[in-house]
């Protein structure tokens, strides 16, 4: 495999947790407001998904989307100044955590309700077979929001239409604070694609070359005209809920084995080095690079203006 | 007189839930992680009551409304959690359709007695998808009673009687009233639905608030008072009921009417009153209706943005001195 793209996979990876960690201190320190739902542990499943899509292809995303949209190339900047509540923010800091959205590099948006994303993808998918332009969308969504009615509802008008949808199961197993087991029968998401008639893949989310072959072979069926897949990574968040959270629902132990033996980063670096015998130090230079441009994200965000209040309304119109 | 303690609005409702599940066994709960509640209101309760009476359920607002209503036509008495008001939104159908008016449907054959719990109301910067204040969609839909309470006191006693109502009750609950402290009764008591509490007692302007909004009117009235200024505060404590009755009589005492709401002013709390001044009151007003409320515009994320959004205790003031002339 091309070396530059397996360390573009590792780079995407690490800018993502360097951001999230970054966010989470933010936090706690009293720069960013409001409920943050961080991505650190399930990189993996949003750097290997967006690197089987082109640029101009578009991604659905959730409360959870500062991993989609870093990994779809969003600026993190820009993102770090949204979720400063800063003008400069992509935003504008009109949307923060929930709504982290930047439509440039081709998110949908990052959506506050539960499934808000899943139907809304769909349509993203339709347009682009009425306008014949090729292009497909990936729809990311958490263990819990397929119990939603939106799931059902989107998953067989995808499958109806052969909508170019892949719809991305992010099963990090816990809705908020209920484990999978308190929320559905079943122990993989994937089997409800069979009663829509679409493949149903698992893929280990915490392998990030598992997670691009499959994406990989569901984005070239959605090309091809044969409909939707539905992908189920299998992860874990290394944090709480949302940062804040009081974790009574998980044991210590639990978190500290997945961070330990399946951290998607540690996994793939080793890899890096055994298998694909890349040098250390283009890791390093690569971490370096990251730690730096975070450092600057930070920067930035803390000294851009927060919005002016006489701007309120501005936008709840065209 | 009775035994008071001084608790937080999220322990009255709380103690409000467990009262009511000790005295009838059909009271159930039921909603998303009450195990490890949001706003701890939950917590516990599980423990106390089992898993049978304290239901986890899947995020499927549908599914636990619908199962609520199933419940309620059927002889239990469920109290369902929809975890932010905001997520109303995706039951409406059921509660729009279906538990607004099966008993009217039915020619009163179906009854449903249930109560849909929700923290509404911003202030956490939680953004336009987690800070909504929806009570005045509900005013429009015949068949749901809706309660608004502002102190622990009322949020216990407003439960108790939403619990045991035969109609369907929207009960919500303003996330910043959850830690707000207040004196309860020890014990069981009951307040009316459509009866208005008089927050504070004046002469020259009668101001109608709700929620959240009621605290800062009584410290805009704090304000006015070191000016000489007597603001009565009318909470009217229920939306549906409402009680005009009391609002209209403060009015004719006092001339003036204001009313302060979070949720946006247009088509809002405040515009049903002020029409119904106007069919029923307008000659007792010397000055035109004022209605404050939230900005007609989605809450931004922006701490500085969403302050902007709602009227604070300096701007009612300057709005009722502005009234006063
Ligand atoms: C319609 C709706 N219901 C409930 C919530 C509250 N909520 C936010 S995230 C969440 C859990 C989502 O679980 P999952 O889909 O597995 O995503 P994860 O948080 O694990 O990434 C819940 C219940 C919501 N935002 N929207
Ligand atoms: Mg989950």
């Amino acid at each position: 495999m091309d070396k530059k793209f397996l360390l573009g996979l590792y780079e995407t990876m690490f800018r993502i947790r360097t951001f999230e960690e970054e966010v989470k201190k933010q936090f706690e320190d009293g720069n960013i407001p409001g409920f943050i739902h961080l991505g650190s542990g399930q990189e993996a499943v949003s750097a290997g998904a967006c690197a089987a899509i082109k640029p101009d292809d578009n991604i659905g995303s959730t409360h959870r989307g500062h991993a989609n949209l870093i990994a779809k190339g969003g600026r993190t900047d820009r993102m770090m100044a949204e979720l400063f509540a800063r003008e400069t923010g992509s935003c504008k800091g009109r949307g923060g955590c929930l709504h982290i959205t930047d439509m440039s590099v081709g998110s949908l948006g990052a959506n506050g309700i539960v499934a808000a994303g899943i139907i809304v993808a769909n349509g993203a998918a339709l347009s682009a077979k009425l306008q014949h332009n090729n292009k497909v969308v990936l729809t990311f969504f958490g263990d819990g929001a397929t119990n939603q009615g939106k799931f059902h509802e989107a998953m067989n008008l995808a499958s109806l239409w052969a909508l170019p949808n892949v719809f991305i199961c992010e099963n990090n197993l816990y809705g908020e604070a209920t484990p999978l087991a308190k929320h559905m029968k079943i122990k993989d998401i994937a089997v409800r694609a069979k009663a829509y008639d679409m493949p149903g893949v698992v893929v280990d989310g915490q392998d990030v070359l598992a997670v691009f072959d499959a994406v990989t072979e569901a984005v070239k069926r959605a090309r091809e005209g044969k409909g939707p897949t539905l992908i189920e990574a299998k992860t874990y968040r290394f944090h709480g809920h949302h940062i804040g959270d009081p974790e009574t629902y998980r044991t210590k132990e639990e978190v500290e084995e997945w961070m330990e033996k399946r951290d998607p980063i540690k996994l793939f670096k080793a890899k890096l080095l055994k298998e694909f015998k890349v040098n250390a130090s283009d890791i390093d230079s690569i971490d370096k690079k990251i730690l730096k441009e975070i450092e600057d994200a930070v920067k930035f965000a803390a000294q851009s203006p927060t919005p002016d209040p006489s701007n309120l309304t501005e936008n709840v119109y065209a | 007189m009775a035994e008071m303690k001084l608790i937080t609005g999220k322990d009255a409702i709380r103690d409000a839930l467990i009262e009511e599940m000790k005295r009838d066994p059909k009271v159930f709960l039921l909603g998303e992680d009450l195990e490890q509640a949001t706003f701890g209101v939950t917590d516990g309760l599980i423990e106390e009551f089992g898993s049978e009476r304290v239901r986890n359920t899947p995020i499927s607002e549908n599914a636990i409304v619908g199962a609520a209503i199933g419940a309620a036509l059927t002889g239990m008495r469920p109290v369902a959690e929809i975890m932010f008001a905001d997520f109303l939104m995706d039951a409406m159908d059921p509660i729009v359709n279906t538990m607004a008016k099966a008993r009217f449907m039915t020619g009163g054959q179906a009854k449903v007695p249930m109560v849909i719990r929700t923290p509404s109301g911003a202030g956490l910067s939680a953004g336009a998808q987690h800070s909504q204040s929806p009570e005045a969609l509900f005013m429009h839909i015949p068949g749901i009673k809706i309660a608004v309470p502002s102190t622990p006191y009322d949020m216990k006693g407003l439960l108790k009687t939403a619990i045991r109502s035969d109609d369907p009750v929207l009960f919500f609950e303003h996330k910043m009233l959850y830690y707000e402290g207040g004196d309860v009764h020890v014990g069981d008591y009951t307040l009316p639905f459509g009866k208005a509490d008089i927050k504070r007692k004046g002469k020259d302007i009668t101001i109608v608030a709700v929620l959240a909004m009621v605290k800062k009117a009584l410290l805009a009235a704090d304000m006015l008072a070191a000016d000489g200024i007597e603001v009565e505060i009318v909470d009217p404590m229920t939306l549906n009921p409402l009680d005009m009755e009391t609002i209209i009589g403060s009015l004719k005492k006092t001339k003036r009417l204001m009313t302060i709401e979070e949720g946006a002013r247009t088509g809002g709390i405040g515009a049903e009153i002020a029409a119904r001044v106007a069919e029923e009151a307008l000659d007792y007003l010397d000055a035109p209706i004022k209605r404050l409320g939230g900005r007609d515009c989605p809450i931004p994320f922006s701490p500085v943005l969403e302050e902007a959004m709602y009227p604070t205790e300096d701007s009612i003031a300057a709005a009722v001195k502005q009234m006063l002339g």
